[in-house]
C-alpha cells in the first residue's frame, strides 16, 4: 500500500513540477509575443535605432555572428578533428578537451572583460572587431565538442575501409568520415550559432551599439541585444515598445534556427 | 608445393599489441595459396583476425604495434616483398590496392553506389573508364542487376547483404591479388550469406582469399586451405579436407567437432 501511495505522490509532485516549468515558459512566450507584435511596425524593420527601428541592429548583429562563425567554425572543426581523428587520445589531448569544456561554460561576461583588455582598451574605443572576436571565442568550444563527439559517433570500420581500399588517412577524414559525420556537425554549428547570436554580454564593452547603419567595423558596432539591454532601460514608452519589438524579432529568428537544427536531425536518415 | 603457387608467406611472425608484453601472435607459419581460399579458424582471441588485419596492415592505423617476422608478397612477376618493411604512407597504398579487405560489418561509405566503387578508383589514380571499371566491378560482384537502375541512388539505402557485395565491388574495382575477408557474414542473414559465400567462390579465378571466420560449416564448404589458430599460436595447416577429417593434432579435432570454443 505504502509504494501505491508513494508513487503517487511522486507522480503529482514531478507532474505539477512540469506544470511550473513550462508554465512559466508560455507565461514569457506569450508576453513577449503579446507586447512584441503590438509594438511591431514595417517601419521597425526599415528604419534604423536612430529612426525608431532595428534595420541596422539586425544586420549589425548578423555581420558579427556570420563573421564569427567564419572564425570559429574552421578552427573548431580542424580542433575537433586533431583530437578525434590525430591525437590518439595521448595526455596533450585530454587537457585540450577538458580546458575546451571548461570554456564552454565560461560566464560569457567575462570572455568580454577578456576582449575589452585585449582588442578594446589599447585600441582607443568600441569596435565591431571586437565584438567578432568575443563571440568567435565563445562559439569555438562549442564547435570542437560538437566535431569531436560528431566524429565519435562515425564507427571506426569505416576509417579502416577508407583505409583499406587504399586511401590516405587525411582524405578518408576529409572525404568519408566528415561526411559521414555531415548531420550532426551542421546542427551542432546551427546550434551554436542560434546560441551566440543572442548574447548581449560578450558584445557589451566590446562592439557596444551603434544608432546608425554602419559596415566600418572598427567603429562601435550596431547589435540588436545590447539595444535590447539598452532600450528597456529607458523611461520612454517608444524606447520600451522597441525593445519589445526586438526582443520578439530575437526570439523568433533563434526558435528558427533552433527548429531548422531539430529538423535536420531529424531527418538524418 | 612449388613457391610459384604463393601469393604470400608468412614467416616466424610475431606481433604484439601496443602496450601490452606478450605478443597476441607467436612464430606464425602460414603459406597462402594463389587463387585458393584459404580459412582461418579458432575461438574468439586466437588471433586470427590479428593475423589478417596484419596481412595488409591496418594494424598501422594505430600507433605502438610491433611485428617481427616476414610476410611476403609475391608479385605477378615473381617478385617478392617484405610488406614488414614498408614504412611510407604511399608504400602502404600501394599494398593495400594489391590486398584488399573486407569487415564483419558492411561499411558503405556515405555516397552514392557508383560512387562507393569509383571512390577507390579515385584513390588509385586510374581516370579512364571509370563506368565501364564500374559496371565490371557491379558484375564481378554479383550486384549488377539490382542496382543498375539506383546507381545514383545513397549506398546506405541497400540491404546488408547488398552493402556487403557493394563492398567486395569496391575492393575488386581494384584487381587485388588478395582479398581478406574479416568474417564477412556473420552480421548476415542465411540467404545473404550464401549469396556471399557463391561470390567469394567466383571470386578465387582472379584472386587469392584469404577468410576469417567462426562458422565451421562456412570454413568447411568453402575452403581449400584451413588454418586452425589458438591463444595466438597456428596449430595446425592444411588442405581443408584433412583439417576436418583427419586433423592430426587433437586441439583441432576438439574444436572442430565441437568439444570446445
Amino acid at each position: 500500500m505504502n509504494r501505491l501511495i508513494l508513487n503517487k505522490i511522486i507522480l503529482i509532485l514531478s507532474t505539477l513540477s512540469a506544470v511550473i516549468g513550462i508554465g512559466f515558459l508560455f507565461w514569457i512566450l506569450f508576453t513577449l509575443s503579446y507586447k512584441g507584435i503590438t509594438s511591431l511596425h514595417f517601419s521597425t524593420f526599415t528604419n534604423d535605432l536612430v529612426e525608431g527601428g532595428i534595420r541596422n541592429l539586425l544586420v549589425g548583429q548578423f555581420t558579427m555572428a556570420l563573421m564569427a562563425s567564419a572564425v570559429a567554425v574552421p578552427l573548431g572543426m580542424m580542433a575537433g578533428i586533431y583530437l578525434r581523428e590525430y591525437s590518439n587520445n595521448s595526455k596533450l589531448a585530454s587537457v585540450i578537451r577538458n580546458l575546451s569544456d571548461v570554456m564552454m561554460s565560461a560566464p560569457s561576461i567575462v570572455i568580454g572583460v577578456f576582449v575589452f583588455a585585449l582588442l578594446v582598451d589599447p585600441f582607443g574605443g568600441y569596435n565591431g572587431w571586437a565584438g567578432i572576436v568575443a563571440l568567435a571565442i565563445m562559439m569555438i568550444p562549442i564547435i570542437i565538442s560538437t566535431t569531436d563527439n560528431m566524429l565519435a559517433l562515425v564507427p571506426k570500420e569505416l576509417r579502416e575501409a577508407g583505409i583499406a581500399l587504399g586511401g590516405s588517412k587525411h582524405k578518408i577524414i576529409l572525404q568519408i568520415v566528415i561526411k559521414a559525420a555531415k548531420v550532426g556537425i551542421t546542427t551542432g554549428i546551427l546550434l551554436s550559432f542560434a546560441r551566440i547570436i543572442g548574447e548581449t554580454a560578450p558584445l557589451l564593452f566590446t562592439s557596444a551599439n551603434n544608432q546608425f547603419f554602419t559596415m566600418d567595423l572598427t567603429d562601435q558596432f550596431p547589435s540588436l541585444t545590447v539595444s535590447i539591454y539598452n532600450l528597456a532601460t529607458y523611461p520612454d514608452e517608444a524606447s520600451r515598445e522597441l525593445a519589445w519589438a526586438a526582443s520578439f524579432v530575437l526570439t523568433v529568428i533563434v526558435l528558427c534556427i533552433n527548429l531548422l537544427g531539430r529538423y535536420m536531425t531529424r531527418n538524418k536518415k | 608445393m612449388a613457391e610459384n603457387n604463393i601469393i604470400m608467406d608468412i614467416k616466424d611472425f610475431y606481433f604484439t599489441y601496443a602496450g601490452v608484453d606478450e605478443p597476441s601472435l607467436k612464430k606464425i607459419n602460414l603459406p597462402i595459396e594463389k587463387n585458393k581460399i584459404t580459412a582461418m579458424i579458432g575461438p574468439s582471441g586466437c588471433g586470427k583476425s590479428t593475423l589478417l588485419r596484419a596481412m595488409n596492415r591496418i594494424h598501422d592505423l594505430y600507433p605502438g604495434n610491433t611485428y617481427a617476422g616476414k610476410i611476403n608478397l609475391y608479385g605477378s612477376e615473381g617478385e617478392k616483398q617484405n610488406i614488414l618493411d614498408l614504412k611510407k604512407e604511399n608504400d602502404f597504398i600501394k599494398l593495400r590496392q594489391q590486398v584488399g579487405m573486407i569487415f564483419q560489418k558492411p561499411t558503405p561509405f556515405p555516397m552514392s553506389i557508383f560512387d562507393n566503387v569509383a571512390y577507390g578508383l579515385k584513390l588509385a589514380g586510374i581516370k579512364d573508364d571509370i563506368e565501364g571499371r564500374v559496371e565490371q566491378a557491379l558484375k564481378d560482384a554479383a550486384i549488377w542487376k539490382e542496382t543498375k537502375d539506383r546507381l545514383k541512388k545513397s549506398a546506405l539505402g541497400l540491404s546488408g547483404g547488398q552493402q556487403q557485395r557493394l563492398c567486395i565491388a569496391r575492393a575488386v574495382a581494384l584487381k587485388p591479388e588478395v582479398l581478406l575477408f574479416d568474417e564477412p557474414t556473420s552480421a548476415l542473414d542465411p540467404i545473404s550469406t550464401g549469396a556471399i559465400e557463391e561470390l567469394i567462390a567466383e571470386l578465387k579465378k582472379d584472386v587469392s582469399v584469404v577468410i576469417v571466420t567462426h562458422n565451421m560449416q562456412q570454413a568447411s564448404r568453402l575452403s581449400d586451405y584451413t588454418a586452425f589458430m589458438y591463444l595466438g599460436d597456428l596449430v595446425e595447416y592444411n588442405k581443408t579436407e584433412t583439417i576436418f577429417l583427419n586433423p592430426s593434432e587433437k586441439l583441432t579435432e576438439d574444436y572442430i567437432t565441437g568439444r570446445f570454443g
